[in-house]
This record gives C-alpha cells, structure tokens and sequence, in this order.
C-alpha cells in the first residue's frame, strides 16, 4: 500500500515540477496513439461503413476476419511490421524502424480492426429500412452515409474509445517497432515496462498513473462529444 | 394540370430473388391526384412494388416513367426521389427533435433557413404536432411519431406520396385519427397517393383505385366498388370478402336468368352465358338473408335453400354465420336477428338471395 502511496506522490510530484522527460513521454504517447487512432478511423470506418452498406457473396467470411483481427496481439504486429521496416526488409528503405513513425504504423493496424468492426456492427444495428427512408427524403449517396453515421454515433464514438484504448495500452508493438529510445521512442507503456524492470516501482506507477489519467482524460472528451446535441 | 393525366408510369416490371419471379407487373398508371391503394395477402408483393414505384429498390427492371420522363440514370433518381415521399410502417425518426426530423428532407435540399422554419411550422401544424416541435423523437408514442414522419415527408412538398403500411402498428382510435388527418391533408393539397395496406376498409374508405395483388401480379385493379362488386377472378373474390366463392356449371339460361348447377342444386343469376361454361359464383355475405324454414312467401329472391347452421361466429358488431345448402354459404347478422329466429349451430333456418346478388366469373 505504501509503494503505492509512493507512486501516488511520485506521479504528482513529476507531472507537478514539470519533468522534462516525463512530459515528453507523456505528449508522444498521446500524439504517436492519437495519430494511430486517427488513421484507424480513416480506414476502419470507411471499410466498415462500405462493408455493413455492400452486399456480396463473402461477406460474412470477411466480418468475421474483422471481428478476428479486433483480438489482434499487438507482438505479432510488432513482429511483422518490424521484418517489413527492417534493413532488409520490402519497406526497409525508407528507415522508419525504431522511429515514432514506425509506433504509429503498428498502433494503426492494431486499432483498424477495431475500429472497422464496430462500425460493422453499429451500422448493421440501424434499422434495415432506414438507409431506404433516408434515399426517400432526397439523400444523395454521401448524404445518406452522413446520417447513418449520425444516426449511429454512439456506438462509433465507442469504436473511437476502444480504438484510442486498444493503442495507448498497448506495449508489445511500441517496444519492438519503436525500441524504446529516451528522448525519441520511448511512451508511457514502454517506459512503465522499463522502470518496473529496474526495480523502480515508484517511477512505474507513476508513469501507470500518468497513463489511466491520459485515457480518462481522452475518454472524458469523446464522452462529451458522443452525449453532446443528443434532445432530452 | 390536366387531374386526369398520368404523372407516374411503370412498365415492364420483372422482379427476381434466387430464379424465383417476386414481382410482374407489364403497366401500372398513376394520374395527378389519384389515391391509389394496393392491397392484398403478406408476401403477394405490395411493399415491393410500392418500393419499386419509389425507385428505392436496387436491381429492378423496368421503366419508370415521371411526367412523361423516364427516370434512368443517378441523377434522374434523385430527381425523382425529391419530387417524392415514402412512408414506412415504422416512423424510422431519427436520434434528434421532432422539428430537425421534419427539417431533414428539406436540408437534404439546401433550402433557405427562412423558408425551411416556414414550411416544418406548416406541416408540424398540419398534423397537430406544433406541440412536441422540441422534443426528442424517441420520445413520442407510436401515432405521434407516425404523424412526424407523415409531416417530415410532406414537408419537401412531393407530386407522389407512397406509404407502405403506414397505419398497421397502431390501436384502433389512433389509427382512425390518423386516416381522417391524412385524408383531409390529402384532399387540401391534392398530389398523388399509393399506399399498401392488408386493410380493405382503409383502401375502400381512400382509393380512388384499388389494386388486388396476388403472387407479385396485379390481380385486379379499378375503382374499389368495382373489385368489391364484381371481382376477375375467385383470389380477388375471397380477398375481398365475397363470403361464398363457389364452382358451378351453367345449365340453361333465358330471358337473362342463368342457371348454375352447384353441388346437386341450382342456383340463379342474373347474366347471359351459353350452357355447359364452368363459373365461379360469388355472393356477399350481406346479401344472403336468413328467415324461418319455408318463410319466404311474398319475397322476390330467385334463390331459396333450406340450410344447416355449421356455425356462428362472433364478429364484433353482428355475427357470421355459416351453413350448408348443399354448397357452402355464409351471411351476416345481427345479434337481436339470431335472438329473433332462434338461430344454434345445427338449427335449420331458411337462406335466400337475389339473383342479382350473384356475381357470376366465366372461367377462361
């Protein structure tokens, strides 16, 4: 209990002095899984949208790919990603290995399937006859997607919640793709990872404390976003 | 505006699902201000063609004529889809005040903001809803979240109206306010109104033409006293409550009396038809009257039978009774009349009819 009062104290203690280093891992962790997000919702919602909108032989076989890929370990995605951006690897050229870039990649393709999933699942969950009453009203195809995808916020901003969650936790990938460099790679969950091997618990639960504050934090905000314009 | 010339036309209308043909129909016309109800059992295929009509279902064939344009392409789609409204059976308002729901089509077309309030006050008041302009649509019961999609289709100001099922989910008074609002609005405005409905008293009380539909064809299809009076075929006949469907055979005719053997009696129409012709004979049930066995002196039916009471069946206001001439025939009455005569199921009773309340179908 006390080691963890320790934490506690150290984590305020190092966000309070304004710790170079502990701001810096702070920030990348948010802005390296905060991109990651990002163009997991590029891709993931569009894919999920055409997915749960088309209609064709083999359909279910790929929802379910999808649905497996939500389970994805993020170690095998570190794995592969690191054979392709290594030296001699297909994308071994373009030196993004050990890079942020390279924590962003891995992130993106952990938190794709999520995102795609759910928003299989929620536009599927619409009522089957609204995509026709919204063409009835006089929607243009782009116009019929944007309220569907009103329509189904809710659950799309919890695919924005678990995409953000699945990637800002995560550790596996971020350490083997990004190689955990102070100064460069290093983010929450690889440094958390890195004090608690050292021994120094104090500075870990700190860094683990940093960390649920940042989702909190982020999740907060997307809850505002998602309750937000909602009639009573 | 010529009232009597066509707005909408379809042809050549040929839907399949898995090889099997869901959806025949060679022609079909619409003229301005026509109501038009399309009746007819789960599954003959009413939705579909009613959708089809709205140009919302992908892979049909056939030509949609607007105007005397044919809607082919994306954009002619759209087009047409905006001088349109579809109702469904469920409200499918969306997650947002029933004044934005209203607003939603005339968004769609980037109309004023000015002239967008002006014309969701109109409608929301149109249908007694001016109330409930801010509250959430998930919170409105069934006959007011009809009545707000009612209003959100009206509000685009559409030439063609197409409801499918728009009264089905809801109690009876509901529904019975509704249709009274509906009509009213329907005649004020005068546009053209296709509505499918498993309901014949809602298409007798507002089509100006009833479509029978059976396996994905057009049964039968004119103005509703028409297919209730004499209908084209026994499907039609049945469907629309002709409570004796029955196959006889002529076996003589004069002075415009036809004989028609049924079973091991004869009964009489009124028609000219060579003998030895296969028919199906159709008599309402509101046309049979019931009296004491040889009660019948001093009447002019042609037809008498002495008949068995099968059974007696509670209908609400009156009962349905059914007996056996020989052939199957059943009638309506009233509670006090089954008092009066002391009709019981296995009773004996007196039925008769005109030979002008049979409707004699020659088969093909």
């Amino acid at each position: 209990m006390e080691l963890i009062l320790d934490g506690i104290w150290k984590a305020l203690v190092l966000l309070c002095t304004l710790d170079p280093e502990t701001w810096r891992i702070t920030v990348l962790s948010l802005q390296v899984s905060g991109a990651a997000t990002l163009i997991s919702l590029g891709i993931g919602m569009s894919a999920g949208i055409s997915l749960a909108l088309a209609d064709f032989r083999g359909k279910k076989l790929l929802v379910s790919l999808i649905n497996t890929g939500m389970g994805l370990p993020p170690v095998v995605v570190g794995l592969f990603v690191t054979i392709f951006l290594w030296r001699n690897g297909p994308l071994g050229v373009l030196g993004l290995l050990y890079t942020p870039t390279a924590i962003i990649i891995a992130q993106a393709i952990i938190a794709t399937p999520i995102v795609a999933g759910i928003t299989v699942a929620s536009i599927q969950h619409l009522p089957p006859n609204l995509r026709l009453q919204i063409l009835a009203l006089g929607a243009t195809r782009v116009q019929m997607i944007w309220l569907l995808v009103r329509e189904a916020r809710l659950p799309l901003l919890a695919a924005v919640m678990a995409g953000f969650g699945g990637v800002i936790s995560e550790v596996g990938a971020s350490i083997m793709v990004g190689g955990n460099i102070k100064g460069y790679t290093r983010v929450l969950t690889t440094a958390t990872v890195m004090e608690t091997g050292k021994g120094n618990f104090d500075i870990a639960i700190a860094l683990g404390i940093i960390l649920l504050g940042l989702t909190f934090a982020v999740n907060y905000i997307l809850t505002l976003v998602q309750q937000h314009d909602r009639p009573r | 505006m010529n009232s009597n010339s066509v707005i909408l036309e379809i042809k050549k209308l040929d839907i399949r699902r898995g090889g099997a043909r869901v959806l025949d129909v060679p022609q079909l016309c619409l003229r301005h201000g026509e109501i038009m109800c399309l009746v007819g059992p789960n599954g003959s295929g009413k939705t579909t063609l009613l959708l089809s009509l709205a140009c919302l279902l992908k892979r049909a064939t056939g030509e949609l004529v607007f105007k005397g344009r044919p809607v082919d392409g994306r954009a002619a789609a759209l087009a047409y889809r905006r001088s349109t409204a579809t109702v469904f059976q469920e409200p499918l308002l969306f997650d947002a005040t029933v004044y934005d729901n209203v607003a939603s089509g005339l968004r769609l077309r980037g109309i004023s903001r000015q002239q967008l309030r002006r014309r969701v006050q109109e409608n929301l008041e149109r249908f007694h809803i001016g109330h409930l302009a801010k509250r959430s649509a998930r919170k409105l019961s069934g006959g007011e979240a009809q009545r707000a999609s009612m209003a959100r289709a009206l509000a685009t100001n559409p030439k063609i109206l197409f409801l499918d099922e728009p009264f089905s989910s809801l109690d009876p008074p509901t529904r019975e306010a509704l249709i009274d609002d509906l009509e009213h609005v329907i005649k004020d405005i005068g546009i053209a109104l296709v509505m499918s409905t498993h309901d014949q008293a809602e298409a007798l009380r507002l089509a100006d033409t009833m479509a029978v539909m059976k396996q994905g064809t057009i049964a039968q299809a004119g103005p509703p006293e028409e297919v209730m009076n004499f209908p084209a075929d026994a499907f039609v006949a049945s469907f629309v409550g002709m409570g004796s469907v029955l196959k006889g055979r002529v076996v003589g005719s004069d002075n415009n009396i036809v004989r028609v053997a049924v079973a091991d009696t004869i009964i009489e129409s009124v028609g000219s038809i060579e003998s030895g012709r296969q028919v199906v004979l159709c008599i309402r049930p509101e046309n049979v009257t019931l009296g004491l066995p040889a009660g019948h002196d001093g009447d002019s039916a042609r037809n008498h039978f002495t008949a068995t009471v099968t059974r007696i069946v509670p209908m609400g206001h009156f009962l349905k009774i059914q007996l056996d001439c020989g052939f199957f025939l059943s009638t309506h009455i009233t509670y006090h009349s089954r008092e009066a005569l002391g009709i019981v199921e296995g009773g004996t009773v007196e039925a008769s009819f005109k030979a002008t309340a049979v409707h004699m179908i020659a088969h093909a």
